[in-house]
């Protein structure tokens, strides 16, 4: 196994280790999300490179596209994945921590909430029609 | 299996404990889907790893499925929890 793909299994996983720190040590969900996301992400990457140049240099081509297809994958699911819970968690409500300093989100939620609350009675004027 | 290797799976085992821990204790539902997120994120390396350790190509075979499931799963939870009101 060459020093390379040590070296980037080593910093990949103090990504890791550091993300999940910041998952505890933080104080309200959206920092959380955006520390733990970006962290892990990146740490889990970058252990998939190491074990692709691992793979490249040993025998195993099959493990290196293997883990190069992975890691692509995650890159562009787990932010996807992270920005839709944290738009959920605005919309339902959550709050922000009280120190927090700007909050961007908040015209559009308004917005999208009476867009919602519109369709809901769009819907529910249907199904009385039906009714009736 | 050398030292490199015991190391990095302790590690991986360790921040996986710390995502247990917002798992259990987080206040809002929120909280619970984003570590649950990362523990799958987690998984992934670890299976990486233990590919390299066993040199069995089939680990990664499991990384790429456990990937693709857990952010079905995430959308889902996202989508449920944008569907609701919930005050915390």
């Amino acid at each position: 196994m060459p020093s390379l793909a040590y070296a980037l299994i080593a910093v990949g996983l103090a990504f890791d280790l550091l993300g999940c720190v910041g998952l505890i040590r933080l104080p309200d969900v959206y920092n959380r999300a955006q520390a733990a996301t970006k962290c892990v992400t990146l740490g889990t990457c970058m252990i998939l490179a190491g074990v692709a140049v691992a793979g490249f240099a040993g025998s195993g081509w099959p493990l290196a596209l293997k883990a190069i297809l992975c890691a692509a994958f995650i890159l562009l699911t787990s932010p996807v994945a992270a920005h839709a819970v944290v738009r959920g968690a605005y919309l339902s409500g959550v709050k922000l921590w009280p120190g927090s300093v700007e909050d961007a989100f908040a015209a559009r939620a308004d917005d999208i909430r009476a867009e919602h609350a519109a369709d809901a009675a769009g819907r529910q004027g249907a199904s009385c029609r039906e009714e009736t | 299996m050398s030292v490199f290797e015991h190391v990095a799976l302790i590690v991986l085992l360790l921040s996986s404990v710390l995502c247990l821990y917002r798992i259990g204790r987080g206040p809002t539902a929120p909280d619970r889907t984003i570590a649950i997120d990362i523990l799958g994120t987690l998984v992934v390396g670890f299976c990486c790893v233990m590919a390299l350790v066993t040199g069995q190509e089939y680990y990664m075979n499991i990384a790429i499925a456990w990937a693709l499931i857990s952010f079905v799963g995430t959308l889902a939870l996202a989508k449920y929890l944008e569907g609701r009101s919930y005050d915390a």
